[in-house]
Formats: structure tokens, C-alpha cells, sequence
């Protein structure tokens, strides 16, 4: 009798859902959905948030969408995915949002991009910087911003084969970010030198850097250039030892993110000169389309973008062109634009290529230095995230099958 | 061979570092039996103080080394008359609760601490300035060596040193080292415990606030130190022996110099295969307890425990009266109609509840009425969630074996953890169970092609029958009632009521013949089991799962709901998890410095009820019916 | 001195040292069903030391114990109470989160191998048993009270209940009489040598209190630095020099 209840319970629940309405769209504001771990990485992400109030601003200025403002509902993920699909659980059946965007860990980030998958409910990744969210687990529902791992190591690669340095030692961050940077740049280099040796390689975990010992085995290991996909706590631990025992005299170093200004500016007067890195030089950048954007954002905070602000500032960029350019707010037409979409970015025009879902948004490479107490880069140049792709071929391979 | 001795060098400068971590908890355990998860947050706090004086007089003041060192010690004391504040206005108000309690109100410190680091000091990563004077470096068999790291190398044994005069040379040192080793004979000549509980806190805070000012020029302050740091210490003073200094030294020594030799020899040629024994630094230390655990019991320089007064206040009486009943059919029946009446999102909400839940009553079920605390309970959650994810992802198994699978990888693993546990007692035993959970955890964070490394794995949805929230919502409820029930039912059985046993007397359950290792050993996997089935259910919810989910911040989150709820009240865990899960949804949406808000919520319960939510509501009730 | 092959308890030239210092030497003596005997001597002189090797939690450097023919050195305390051996602590060790009852149902529940059950409710169990055991000792009527909340000389009567309930052929009591009232500790071992006597159960125990071990025992063997000097009747012991020098004469 109560088994036969509870079927009866299970069956009853799932007619009810299956009867309940469409959702009626909702008047007044679009609400886009947004979800990000604020207080567990604050340092990119207070800037991130700016920038996205920034955009957000600038579009319900110029008249929103459809005649409608645009409203985003911002949430807190915790850092932790499966807090992230419960967030987003929420905007999307309480909040009744459009679609997602946000997310800075890799984990989160694939995560929310498969619960998109089976909400069939547009995601913009913003952050991740996973390869796996465009490649191997790609899905039709899941745009990323940000350039892959792959593509900003593969963006040192030519300065990295032109000095023709024979020993190289890496290290790098032990997670996934770390790994994938490490195996991208060792294949990437191997193939455009082919005499290269990778004489010395040490994971250092995340955040935890012993950073005398790391600093003393590479130099241990004589090589001639470094590689280092470090960041944050870790990079500016490895820095500091590096200097005072000299691991980084007469020896190039390539530092994958080192020119971001939430890493570099930390660093003050003890910042590295002469290293290769990729980065955002928000001070030298002369484009018009960026000198919008920092004048925009000066005036609005008092305080110089990061990259962070770029990113919150591009992703609710992408989100008002893909609802103008599909006309619509339902999820298949939002697909559909995203697909081949162009955005206007600080960084200059952007396309979400239709092959894998990934826009071709760059970053900068060029050589630290430092000026006024404090690093800066220069001899820069934008480095176009559509030229440091792997062939059309080899996407399709990785992509799963829709 | 020049390599090597720098590296033991270099080893010897890490030591030295966390010795001043642990030292400092080491000696407050040692007195006060609290297990002070704050101490990671005193040591952050630490560098934070640090830093703002010593960009203000030392370096960038123009005080130079005055104002460098003066700094330093300014932060330590300042770090310990917070302690001491603290020790004063909450910890002595729950000296008397169960053991462990203590532990929930620190955690609510961390919480607090940490948003207003946050609040006070902005996100952004501070480096100090060098230290004046010692900035440079030094030649070593022809290497340059920092010479701050040989300062340092110095001022471990330094302070070392300075605590042994203190302890073995004035009064106040032999009555703390009386407390450490007998707290009610110290009681017993008249000490007075208060203010003696309130200075060895306040010192022990100092210390690490001491040990985080120093490492200004080593690392920048930043928000993620006091969780690293916490853990360190703990395996530190865990591996010495609690309570004992000379073993916190050694247990540094040998961690340090394990760690600087994992990266210094760095690739390893092994039967063909190359390892990175860099790779090792992320669960070295934990390695390293779990085998000093395994061989000593009591740490290194250890020495037995008394008695943990766990099981202090413990009754389970079947919660009887109709009333109860009635309740408890209530909320059933409430919960059964619920996808009728609520809104979409408070059923995912409620499937996360009844997870946690189950995850937390088998915690509770190891805490309570077995007496054996777990601070790794995470790992059989995360290995249940994998063990059914890799079997849907990898062997292609339908959902519903999977599930059923999960909680068997979990038991699996209870095997063999629970194994080497049961041969320890109190806080030895947890900190084993944490060291295998956090091996657990770096195995799957790392092993890329298996388990996803640290981005775990996802498309783990469960069958088409069960996609509707509404259905997998009833899935959830009948498992996690199901298994909340059983729980609870198996305390009272013979087998429960034996684990009681020996939790209230080892020694008497020897006496009438109970094998009581083996029925702990099968408790684990009971547990394990059941906490597999809640991970299995998760990973299923979410679609999704990564390392997480075997992580220290899930094993704590667990303790917290028990705690929360009351850690001899089968209905605790229950309440601790509705309660936790609830105000970390509401408390997150409502203000951006919810850490801060959590963490006072959670201060505020330790002191309104003691004995937990829902031990203080069966204290009514009793009280009521009494009358 | 002569042991009977019938002996419950046989020790024989038990020995075991300490870092080098002989806290047993050659100790032998046998405990016959039916018969209480003391085990006396001043303070050092091995009792515990000889008490704790009979009982399985010490490991003896020599010799040999017998119970009921079976030879225990190197088994655990657990394994010799299943040849039928109960015991009770000097500090009394009873489960305090149980009843009175619950804590000679465990008892029974261990005995009837019980214990792996996960579905029964404990409560149900051997319930008459139980009741039938504490009457027995004079529990009865507080069997539903918390053992947390008993006098001292109650909780010396439950763990002599709960000794009593594997049908033990061995009675090992470590200082039973310790911490009670004087009156107290008279009836307390009236009580045991009845059970002992009708039950013809062997019983061993260390004692202080001279009044009790003369009043009650059978046999009294007396150590002095490791040594058994002196076994038999209580009035041979009170007749025999050598016991009246070094335990009798030290005291008087």
C-alpha cells in the first residue's frame, strides 16, 4: 500500500510538471543570469564586476533590448561547482532569467556549461580557461570569451622558437590550467624546434608554492629559459625567491598571464624585467575602441580597468548582441546568433566562431619592464586569438558530435 | 651534492616556518583540548597586521630594521590579545560543552576573520617589503642563498628555545605543562584555570600570529592563507604528538626537509616510468601522517590521552512519545507533498538538503553513538560520487547501477581507511581519517585521464525517468529517508548499542568479550556506505562532479552540520544540514559579506545552544514533559 | 603446595620484569569452583601485575595460566572471557549512556553472540535474563535508571551482574571492595561469595582491606616483591612467619 503510494506520488509529480505551462514571458526588464565565485577569487573578480556594470550601464543608456532595460541577477557560486549548478537551478526556474553567463574556475565553468546542455539554456563562459569547454566537451549551448589555455600559450610560441634557447625548464601550477599549459607549450615548442630538451619540470601546488626550493631546482637544472604558468600568491613567491638567488640572470623567462595587472601590479617595484608574457597593458594601449573603454571606466570608478573589467565588460557585450542580433530570447535563436556573432570589445572586433563555440578575443604579448616602480609591458603587440587556433580539422576531431 | 645541502637548507627555512605555525596550537591544545580551526585565520591575520605597520614604519617608514622587527612582534601581540578577547568572550562560555563543539564556534571565527581581512585589507595580494638589512642573499657552496631564509632558520630554534626557559624555567610554565598533562589535577592544586586557559591562548594566538608576520618577505598576504595554513599545522602538531613542543619541532623538521627534497630531486627515473615527485608536495605532509599515524598512534613525541570527553552527556534514548512520532510523520508527509506545492527551485533546494542530510547523519552516526570523530568524512561522499560517475561515464553502466555502485566504491574505500582508524583514538584517529581523505583527494585531482583531475567530470545526468526534478526529487527523498531511517534504527540495534558501548567504556567492552576494533571497522564502512549513496545522489543532482566533493572544506561543512545540530540527537544532523544548507542559500543572496554573517549566525547558535539545535530543542522537550 | 588437576585457574611459574626490574618471579598457585581466594601483599608486591597477566592484559615473560584446562598466555582479554571468565574493575567501568539493564544485556548479547545484528532492537533482548541477574545482585528494582546516576556500591553490583552473565567458571575481581563504605563492603563480598559458592564458580581478587579477605576468603596467596611467600587457609596464612615479617610485621 505505501509503495503503491509513493508510485502514485511519483506519477502524479511527473504529470504535473509535465502539464505546467510554458513560461510566460516575463514583462518589463530582460533578466540575464549571472553567476561568479566572487569572494572566493575577489582580485578579478571585484574588477569583473565593474566592468559588467559598466556594459550593462552603457547598454540600457542606449535604449536595452527590444525597448526592454536589461536587468542582470548576479549570484555567488561558492568556487565550487555543485553550488554553481544549484545557483544556476535558481536563476533560471525562481529568477526566471534568459540564459547564463559568468563562471572564473575551470571546474565551475564545465559544470555550468553541461547543466546548460541539458537546460538547453545559452551559456557565455566568460573566465574558464579550460580547453575542454569549447573542445572536448564542448556543447551546443556553451560560448566561451576568454582565450583557451592552448591559445595564450600557443601566443608565446613564436618569441619562445625565435631565440632559439635549447634547455628550458618549466614550472607551473599543479591543477589542470597548469597541466594543459605545460603539455600545449612542450608540443607547440618541440614542433617549432625540434632540438629542444625540457631538462627540468616541477608542479608546485596551487597557492602553496615553496618557492626557494622550486626557484633552486630549476636553477639547478642550468637551463636556458624558463616557462611558467604561475600566477597570483605563487608567481609573486617565485619572483621574490628567483631574484634574491639569481635563478633568473642570463636566462629568459616566458610567464603565461604575468602581463595581467592583477598579478603584476601586486609585484610593485620587484616586478620582472625582460620577461615574455601574455597580459593586458590597459596604460599603453592605443586603440580607439579601447580609449573608450578606459576613459568610461575611469570616469566611472576612479580606478584603471583590469582585466578582470575587460572580461565582465565583453561578456555582457556579447550577451546584448546575441539577443539583438537573434531578435528573440529564445534559447535555439540565441544559439543560433552566438554562432559567427561579431562584438565590439575593448580589445577590438571579436567573432564567436561557429566551429567550436570560442571567440576570438586575444590577449597581448610582449616583455615586462619595469617603470616608475612598477611593471609594466612593453613592445607589446595584440595577439588575435583566431590566429593561434589549432587547424579546423583538429577542432572537429576534438569536438564531441552534436 | 652543493644541491642537496641547499636544499636541506631550504628545508630547514620551511621547518622553521611551520614549526611557528603549529607550535603555537600545539601548546592551546595541549592546555584547553580545543581544537581551534581559527589558528590558520590568527596566522593570516598575522601577515596582514604585519604588512600595514611595517609598510608604514619599517621599510617604507625609513625605520629600518627597528621598525622591520618592531613590526613584526607589534603583530604578534596584537594577533594575541585578539585571541585572548576572544578566548574570554566565547570560548569560555563553552568549555563545558561536548568536546569538538569548540571546534564548531572557531569555525565560525574563520568566517568572520577572513571577511574582515577581506572587508579591511581589499582583494588584492600585499607583497611586503623585504626585510631591511637581510634583503639580499648570501654564497653557499657557490649558490646564493636568501639571507632572510637563514635568518629564518635561526629563529625557529630561537623561539623554540625561548618556550622551553618559558615552560621549564618560571611557574606559570610548570602549571601550564601540569594542565597539558592532567587537567583536573591542575584544577585540583588550585590553579586558577581561567585566566591560565585565557594566557596559554592568548599566547598560543601571538604565535601564530608571530609565524605569519615573519613570512612578510617570503609570500604577499592574501586571503586563501589561513585554510592552507590551518591544515599544515594541524599535521604538524598531529604528527609531533599534541601538546608536545619538542614533537611539533621534529614533526616540522621532518616535514620541511621531506618537502624541499620532493622538489629539489624532482624527476625520477622508476622502473621505466618517470615520476615528479614535485607532484608529491601537494599531499607530502599528509603521506607523511598517515604513516607516522599508522606506526605511532600518538604522533611522534606523543603520549596517550586521557579519555575524550566525547561521549560526555551522551543518551540516546529512542526519541519515544507519540509526540515525536507524530512529528517526524509530519515532516514526511510535508516533505512527500512538497513538489506539489512549492516553487521549482525549493525542490532543488530540498534534493541538496536531503544529500547533505544523509552525509551528515552518517557522520553523525560515526560521532555520536561509535564516539569516533571523523575530519575527513568528505572522502566516502567524493568517492561514492566518482565510483557512480566513472561507472556511467566509463563503463557505460546505466544510472541506476551506477548508483547503487557509488556507495559500494565508497564502502571500498571505508575498507580500507577505516582499517588503519580503528587502531587509533580522538583527534589522532581524525586527523588519519583527514590524511586519507586528502590522499584521496589528490589522487583524483590529479589523474587526469580517469577522474578528470581537477576538472572533474561532467554529463552525469540520471536516467530520462528520473530528469524531471520533480521525480529525481522523490528519488532523493525515498533513498535519503530511507537511509536516514536505517541509520538511526541500527543505533538501537545490538550492533549500535555495542558501538555505544565502546564508546562509553573500551575497557569493559574488552571484559565481555566485544571485538571492538572489528565492530568500528564495520561502522566505517556502514558509514561510508551511506555516505557514498548521498555523494552517488549528488553527483546524479548536479550532473557534474570535481575533486570537491572529497574535499577538506565538505569534511568540514559535514562537522558543522552535526555540530550545529547536535551531535547525540539522531535528528541533529538532520536540522544541521536543513539549517546550513538554508542560510548559505538565503545568507549568499541577501549581503556580499555573507562569510562574515554566516560565521556570527553560527557564533551566535554555539552559545545559544550548546548542546546543538536539535539537542536543545529534545532538552525542552524532556524538560517540559517533565514537568 | 599442591594443585589440583580439577583447578579452575592453574598459574604456574608465571614470571614478567620491567625494564630489567622482576615484578613477578616463578608466582604459581590454583583456584578451585566454588572457592574465593585472595591475593595479597603490600604495595609493589606484584598483585596487579599477576592479577592483569591472568586476565590477558599483560604478556607474561614465562609460565603458564590455565583456565579450565586451556592455556591463555598471548590471548586477548576478549578471548579469555569466552572461556567463561567475568570480571570487575577497581574503578568501576560500565557504560554510562546505558541503563542499568542495557548494560547486562550488552553483557548477554556479547555472550549469545549477538552482536552483528543491525535489525533487532537491543532493547527486546534478553530482557528476562537480564532482569533475572540483577535480582540476583539486588539491582532490580533501578534497572531502568542511567548508570551515570548510581551510587558507587550499585555500580560494583551491576558489573558483577554483568560478570556474572557469560555463566563464567572464573571470577576475576581487581580491588572489588575499593572506594565503599565499610558496611557496604561487607555485604558487597557476602554477596559475591554466596553467588560464588551456589554458582561453584572459581574466584580470584586482589584486596587492601585485610577484614574483608579474612572475613570472606577461602584460600588468601600472599606476594611479597614478586614472589608468592605464603599460600593456603586463612589461618595458615595468619600463622606464617615469614607473612607475619614482612606484610603483618611491616604494618604492626
Amino acid at each position: 500500500m505505501r509503495r503503491n503510494g509513493v508510485h502514485f506520488l511519483v506519477a502524479a509529480g511527473l504529470a504535473l510538471t509535465a502539464l505546467l505551462p510554458a513560461e510566460a514571458l516575463a514583462q518589463g526588464a530582460i533578466k540575464l543570469g549571472e553567476l561568479n565565485s566572487y569572494k572566493v577569487f575577489p582580485a578579478f573578480l571585484d574588477p569583473y564586476r565593474k566592468g559588467m556594470e559598466l556594459a550593462l550601464e552603457q547598454a540600457n543608456a542606449s535604449g536595452g533590448v527590444f525597448g526592454r532595460k536589461i536587468e542582470i541577477v548576479s549570484r555567488d557560486d561558492n568556487g565550487n561547482p555543485g553550488d554553481a549548478v544549484r545557483v544556476a537551478e535558481e536563476l533560471l526556474s525562481r529568477e526566471n532569467v534568459q540564459f547564463l553567463m559568468g563562471t572564473f574556475a575551470s571546474n565551475v565553468g564545465l559544470a555550468v556549461a553541461d547543466f546548460a546542455r541539458q537546460k538547453k539554456v545559452l551559456f557565455i563562459a566568460a573566465e574558464p580557461l579550460t580547453d575542454k569547454i569549447t573542445w572536448q566537451s564542448g556543447n551546443r549551448y556553451t560560448f566561451r570569451l576568454r582565450a583557451s589555455t592552448y591559445m595564450q600559450t600557443a601566443m608565446l610560441i613564436p618569441e619562445a622558437a625565435r631565440l632559439k634557447k635549447k634547455r628550458w625548464a618549466i614550472v607551473y601550477p599543479n591543477y589542470e590550467y597548469g597541466q594543459s599549459a605545460t603539455a600545449a607549450f612542450k608540443a607547440l615548442l618541440k614542433k617549432a624546434q625540434p632540438d629542444v630538451e625540457f631538462v627540468a619540470e616541477q608542479a608546485a601546488p596551487l597557492g602553496k608554492i615553496d618557492g626557494g626550493a622550486v626557484a633552486q631546482a630549476l636553477a639547478d637544472a642550468k637551463p636556458d629559459a624558463i616557462f611558467s604558468s604561475l600566477f597570483g600568491a605563487d608567481l609573486a613567491r617565485f619572483v621574490r625567491e628567483g631574484n634574491t638567488r639569481g635563478l633568473f640572470k642570463g636566462r629568459e623567462v616566458f610567464n603565461l598571464l604575468g602581463g595581467e595587472p592583477e598579478y603584476l601590479d601586486p609585484l610593485k617595484d620587484e616586478a620582472p624585467s625582460g620577461w615574455y608574457v601574455t597580459g593586458y597593458p590597459w596604460y599603453a594601449i592605443g586603440t580607439p575602441e579601447h580609449k573608450r573603454f578606459l576613459d568610461a571606466y575611469q570616469k566611472k570608478y576612479g580606478d584603471h580597468p583590469r582585466l578582470g573589467s575587460v572580461v565582465g565588460y565583453t561578456t555582457v557585450a556579447s550577451a546584448v548582441a546575441a539577443m539583438k542580433r537573434a531578435g528573440s530570447l529564445d534559447s535555439e535563436k540565441l544559439v543560433a546568433a552566438m554562432e559567427g556573432l561579431q562584438v565590439d570589445s575593448p580589445f577590438g572586433k571579436i567573432t564567436y566562431r561557429a566551429l567550436d563555440h570560442q571567440s576570438t578575443m586575444g590577449a597581448y604579448v610582449g616583455r615586462t619592464a619595469l617603470k616608475d616602480g612598477r611593471g609594466v609591458m612593453t613592445d607589446f603587440s595584440y595577439a588575435d586569438g583566431a590566429k593561434f587556433m589549432p587547424s579546423d580539422d583538429e577542432v572537429r576531431r576534438m569536438r564531441p558530435a552534436q | 651534492m652543493s644541491s642537496l645541502v641547499i636544499q636541506f637548507l631550504n628545508g630547514l627555512a620551511g621547518a622553521s616556518t611551520l614549526f611557528l605555525v603549529a607550535v603555537g596550537l600545539s601548546l592551546i591544545f595541549g592546555v584547553t583540548r580545543i581544537v581551534n580551526f581559527a589558528h590558520g585565520s590568527f596566522y593570516m591575520l598575522g601577515i596582514y597586521v604585519a604588512y600595514s605597520i611595517i609598510s608604514r614604519a619599517g621599510a617604507g617608514g625609513g625605520l629600518g630594521p627597528a621598525g622591520f622587527w618592531g613590526g613584526i612582534l607589534v603583530a604578534a601581540m596584537v594577533v594575541g590579545a585578539l585571541g585572548a578577547l576572544i578566548e574570554i568572550l566565547l570560548l569560555r562560555r563553552i568549555y563545558h560543552a561536548p568536546e569538538m563543539f569548540q571546534l564548531l564556534a572557531t569555525f565560525g571565527i574563520v568566517l568572520v576573520i577572513k571577511d574582515y581581512v577581506l572587508w579591511a585589507w581589499g582583494p588584492e595580494d600585499l607583497l611586503g617589503p623585504r626585510a631591511p638589512g637581510l634583503g639580499g642573499s648570501v654564497e653557499i657552496l657557490g649558490r646564493p642563498f636568501p639571507e632572510y631564509d637563514l635568518a629564518l632558520v635561526f629563529i625557529g630554534p630561537l623561539v623554540l628555545g625561548l618556550l622551553w626557559l618559558l615552560l621549564n624555567r618560571t611557574r606559570w610554565g610548570t602549571l601550564v605543562r601540569a594542565a597539558t598533562q592532567d587537567r583536573e589535577m591542575a584544577g585540583a592544586l588550585g590553579v586558577n584555570q581561567k585566566w591560565l586557559f585565557t594566557a596559554v591562548f592568548a599566547l598560543g594566538s601571538a604565535l601564530a600570529g608571530l609565524g605569519g608576520a615573519l613570512q612578510i618577505p617570503r609570500e604577499p598576504a592574501q586571503l586563501f592563507l589561513d585554510m592552507g595554513v590551518i591544515a599544515d599545522a594541524f599535521v604538524v602538531v598531529v604528527v609531533g604528538g599534541m601538546g608536545s613542543i619538542p614533537g611539533a619541532a621534529l614533526a616540522a623538521f621532518i616535514i620541511g626537509e621531506i618537502k624541499a627534497y620532493c622538489v629539489g630531486i624532482g624527476q625520477v627515473g622508476f622502473l621505466g616510468y618517470s615520476v615528479s615527485l614535485s607532484k608529491l608536495t601537494l599531499v607530502a605532509e599528509f603521506i607523511v601522517m598517515a604513516i607516522v599515524l599508522v606506526m605511532r598512534p600518538w604522533g611522534l613525541l606523543g603520549r596517550q590521552q586521557g579519555a575524550q570527553r566525547i561521549a560526555a552527556g551522551a543518551r540516546e534514548r529512542p526519541a519515544a512519545g507519540r509526540a515525536m512520532q507524530i512529528a517526524v510523520l509530519a515532516v514526511a508527509g510535508a516533505l512527500a507533498v512538497m513538489p506539489f506545492v512549492a516553487q521549482p527551485y525549493t525542490i532543488v533546494l530540498l534534493i541538496d538538503i536531503l544529500v547533505y542530510a544523509l552525509f551528515a547523519a552518517s557522520l553523525q552516526f560515526l560521532m555520536g553513538p561509535a564516539g569516533l570523530v571523523s575530519f575527513g568524512h568528505a572522502a566516502y561522499f567524493g568517492l561514492g560520487a566518482y565510483g557512480a560517475a566513472l561507472l556511467v561515464k566509463k563503463a557505460g553502466l546505466p544510472m541506476e547501477f551506477a548508483l547503487a555502485g557509488g556507495p559500494l566504491a565508497a564502502a571500498l574505500g571505508a575498507v580500507v581507511f577505516g582499517w588503519f582508524c580503528v587502531r587509533l583514538s580522538g583527534v589522532y584517529l581524525a586527523m588519519l581519517t583527514l590524511a586519507f581523505a586528502q590522499i584521496a583527494w589528490s589522487i583524483v585531482y590529479q589523474w587526469d585521464q580517469f577522474t578528470g583531475g581537477s576538472n572533474g567530470l561532467v554529463g552525469v545526468w540520471p536516467a530520462p525517468w528520473l530528469a524531471s526534478k520533480t521525480a529525481f526529487y522523490y528519488l532523493a527523498f525515498t533513498l535519503c529517508g530511507c537511509g536516514i531511517w536505517l541509520l538511526r534504527r541500527i543505533v538501537y540495534s545490538p550492533y549500535g548499542c555495542a558501538l555505544r558501548a565502546g564508546r562509553d567504556s573500551p575497557l569493559r567492552c574488552d571484559a565481555i568479550g566485544i571485538d571492538l576494533a572489528r565492530l568500528q571497522w564495520a561502522a566505517f564502512v556502514l558509514v561510508g556506505t551511506f555516505a557514498g549513496l548521498a555523494g552517488a545522489i549528488y553527483a546524479f543532482s548536479k550532473g557534474s562532479i570535481s575533486p570537491e566533493t572529497l574535499g577538506i572544506p565538505l569534511s568540514v561543512d559535514a562537522l558543522v552540520m552535526v555540530l550545529l545540530g547536535g551531535i547525540h540527537t539522531a535528528s541533529g544532523p538532520v536540522v544541521g544540514a536543513a539549517v546550513l544548507t538554508w542560510l548559505q542559500d538565503t545568507v549568499v543572496r541577501n549581503t556580499d559579506y555573507w562569510r562574515a554573517l554566516l560565521g556570527a549566525i553560527i557564533i551566535a547558535l554555539v552559545l545559544v545552544f550548546p548542546q546543538g539545535i536539535a539537542g536543545f530543542a529534545r532538552r525542552r522537550w524532556a524538560r517540559s514533559e517533565a514537568a | 603446595m599442591t594443585i589440583l588437576r580439577g583447578s579452575v585457574l592453574v598459574v604456574s611459574a608465571l614470571a614478567k620484569s620491567f625494564g630489567g626490574v622482576q615484578a613477578v618471579r616463578e608466582a604459581s598457585f590454583a583456584v578451585e569452583a566454588g572457592q574465593l581466594v585472595a591475593m595479597i601483599g603490600p604495595n609493589g608486591a606484584g598483585k596487579t601485575t599477576c592479577f592483569n597477566m591472568v586476565n590477558g592484559q599483560l604478556r607474561p615473560d614465562s609460565g603458564s595460566v590455565r583456565i579450565g584446562g586451556v592455556e591463555v598466555v598471548g590471548r586477548a582479554p576478549r578471548q579469555i572471557w569466552r572461556l567463561g571468565v567475568g570480571r570487575t574493575f577497581q574503578i568501576t567501568a560500565t557504560f554510562a549512556s546505558m541503563t542499568v539493564r542495557e548494560n547486562v544485556q550488552m553483557a548477554l548479547l556479547s555472550y549469545h553472540h549477538r552482536l552483528a545484528s543491525w535489525w533487532l532492537r537491543a532493547a527486546h533482548l534478553y530482557r528476562e535474563e537480564a532482569h533475572a541477574l540483577l535480582a540476583r545482585v539486588g539491582m532490580a528494582d533501578q534497572a531502568e535508571r542511567p548508570c551515570s546516576v548510581l551510587a558507587y556500591g550499585d555500580l560494583k553490583r551491576v558489573e558483577l551482574a554483568m560478570a556474572l552473565a557469560n555463566a563464567p567458571q572464573l571470577l576475576l575481581m581487581d580491588e572489588p571492595t575499593a572506594g565503599m563504605a565499610p558496611a557496604e563492603r561487607i555485604e558487597l563480598m557476602a554477596l559475591t561469595a554466596d553467588i560464588v559458592r551456589e554458582r561453584r564458580i572459581a574466584a580470584l581478587f586482589t584486596e587492601h582491606d585485610m577484614d574483608v579477605v579474612f572475613a570472606h576468603a577461602d584460600r588468601i596467596v600472599v606476594l611479597n616483591r614478586g614472589s608468592v611467600i605464603a599460600e593456603g587457609v586463612p589461618d595458615e596464612v595468619r600463622a606464617n612467619a615469614q607473612v607475619r615479617q614482612v606484610y603483618l610485621g611491616s604494618r604492626h
